[in-house]
């Protein structure tokens, strides 16, 4: 399948300084590609350059080197932009308009007819969870979880195949993040591409089918989330978790084979460094009076994994 | 182009819709006290010159109230976009940036027109009033200039918004609308001065700025004159091929502009 979105060793410089001007490499060489129809999250510190990059994809700012496609499309082809949406982290609108004003102006700049903006705009304020009643009140009374909503809705006005939002669960409390990320599920049902920065680690874990992580403008890993948090190749390590088995027991064959072994609120688990010595394991707290409650590969968190690449820089 | 032109509607609806929330029309409140209280003062102060005028200075204070208008909404209309950030979300759609930037144009020449032709209105009424019905008409030859003018002066200030400050842009933009109605003398006084550097120096300013005298017509109204055809047709060609000029470089300086 074709990607989506192609990014090409872009780069990005700012000039900082009145006299004497610095250059300031943003990003830097950045290649990507993102699959259609999955949720694709952009990782990175502060600072290192995943605004930057969905800037220039949404023609905001000019690449100093490189290129990107979207839908096969160059990003300099504004005529792609029938076909995406863009939600921008922590989104001001129009305060002197109202969220649904605002729908049918972005409608009506997508050529929507008139006849049907109303109600795809209601469609989408109500999937976003804004209450009926706050639909015409002016933006400029609106709380900053109410307009990150109306951000996500006019991102989805023209029902776009690929959605861009930074940092969508910015400003939003936990039944809002939660209704959100519902919402981000569904739009991978329904076939849309989404391609997500985000700090919230939970968020990616629950939501990202790959991902990315950028360090410094550069990106530092990138893959099928699963692959990433697995600690990976032949020595991938399991965790056989039992209960009735006092841990003292098992020291000398963890010491023996390498392995560790904790306590657990359900009974302890020992940690064995590959795949070859589950069974001598199991065999070992079956001796002592264990009984086996399950076995699985022990993964790093996504939180561990983002602090090992951003600790690197 | 069906599509271009209709994305430029939807910009300059919405750039009306902001200027009229913005309370941009509260001037003719302003203006309509001027006016009324001229109508009512100055009957016994002008001797028989009541209706010349009225004409006089609601001419005057509709280009001075225009150009206020132009020069201050016109300055933030793209940079205040900008600095809000609310061109981010804009700019995802697909709207070229010369399709938001003419809409804007556009939106607040909408103002301006309305402005003028309320106060327009309001001028002809207080002529009306105080039996002045022979210029109630003629003064809109006048106001047509007037418009031009002021569209002229929106697309100035613009085009300096494109590339500097709005403190900036605003007082470049009221030096061009000085500078463009001393022009002529400007550059007759250059030639009567004999210098050649002067002369090249006056021409230059002469061709490059607008030249504003070409709508000014506010005397011969208040005099019950209506501009000929030729007047009419050569201001507004001047003015349509000068503002699209103007639009063209501040689009192209625009265009290039990254949005941090």
């Amino acid at each position: 399948m074709d990607p989506i979105i192609e990014i090409e060793g872009l780069s990005k410089d700012y000039e900082t300084g009145f006299w004497k001007k610095k250059t300031v490499r943003a990003l830097d060489g950045l290649s990507l590609t993102v699959s259609p129809g999955q949720i694709f999250g952009f990782l990175g510190g502060n600072g290192a350059g995943k605004t930057t990059t969905i800037k220039i994809l949404m023609g905001l700012l000019f690449p100093t080197a490189g290129s990107a496609k979207i839908l096969g499309r160059d990003i300099s082809d504004v005529s792609m932009h029938r076909e995406i949406g863009y939600c921008p982290e922590n989104p001001y609108f129009y305060d002197y308009l109202s969220a649904m004003e605002l729908m049918t102006y972005f409608a009506g700049l997508f050529g929507i007819p008139a006849s049907e903006q109303k109600d795809r705009s209601s469609e989408l304020l109500r999937q976003v969870g804004l209450a009926e009643k706050d639909w015409n009140r002016q933006l400029r009374k609106f709380s900053k979880g109410m307009l990150q909503r109306v951000g996500l809705a006019q991102s989805l006005v023209n029902a776009p195949k690929v959605v861009f939002l930074d940092e969508p669960m910015s400003g939003l409390d936990p039944m809002g993040r939660r209704e959100i990320r519902e919402l981000i599920a569904g739009l991978r049902e329904s076939g849309t591409t989404v391609f997500m920065s985000t700090h919230i680690l939970s968020d990616v874990e629950a939501l990202c089918d790959e991902v990315a992580i950028l360090r410094s403008g550069r990106l530092a890993a990138t893959g099928n989330l699963h692959d990433l948090l697995a600690r990976g190749g032949e020595r991938q390590p399991f965790e056989i978790v039992a209960a009735g088995v006092d841990a003292e027991r098992l020291q000398e064959f963890a010491k023996a084979s390498g392995s560790f072994v904790r306590q657990k609120a359900n009974g302890i688990g020992l940690e064995v460094p590959s795949e070859v010595e589950i069974d001598a394991g199991i065999k070992v707290i079956r001796e002592n009076g264990g009984r086996l409650l399950s076995v699985q590969p022990v993964k790093q968190s996504l939180e561990e994994l983002f602090a090992a690449e951003v600790e690197k820089s | 182009m069906d599509r271009s032109l209709h994305r430029i509607f939807c910009v300059a609806k919405n750039a009306f819709r902001e200027a009229v929330r913005d309370r941009v029309l509260y001037n003719l409140i302003l203006f309509m006290l001027l006016i009324v209280a001229s109508a009512i003062l100055l009957g016994d102060l002008t001797d028989g010159q009541q209706d010349r005028t009225i004409v006089n200075i609601g001419l005057t204070a509709m280009l001075f109230f225009g150009t206020f208008i132009a020069i201050f909404v016109g300055v933030g209309l793209v940079s205040k976009e900008i600095e809000k950030r609310t061109v981010f979300a804009v700019f995802a759609k697909p709207l070229r940036r010369t399709e938001f930037m003419v809409g804007k144009y556009l939106g607040l020449c909408m103002t301006l027109l309305v402005n003028v032709l309320i106060m327009g209105a309001g001028v002809s009424l207080a002529l009306l009033f105080a039996g002045g019905s022979r210029l109630a008409l003629p003064i809109w030859g006048a106001i047509y200039l007037i418009f031009f003018e002021l569209a002229i002066i929106t697309a100035v200030a613009i085009l300096f918004s494109s590339f500097s400050s709005p403190s900036l842009s605003a007082l470049l933009t009221f030096l061009v609308f000085v500078i463009g109605h001393l022009s002529s003398s400007l550059l007759d006084l250059a030639r009567s001065l004999g210098s050649v550097a002067a002369n090249w120096f006056f021409t230059a300013v002469y061709y490059v700025l607008p030249n504003l005298a070409h709508f000014s017509f506010r005397t011969e109204a208040a005099n019950g004159m209506i501009p000929n055809t030729a007047m009419f047709a050569g201001a507004t060609a001047y003015a349509v091929v000068y503002i699209s000029i103007l639009l063209m470089i501040a689009a192209a300086i625009f265009s290039r502009r990254n949005f941090k």
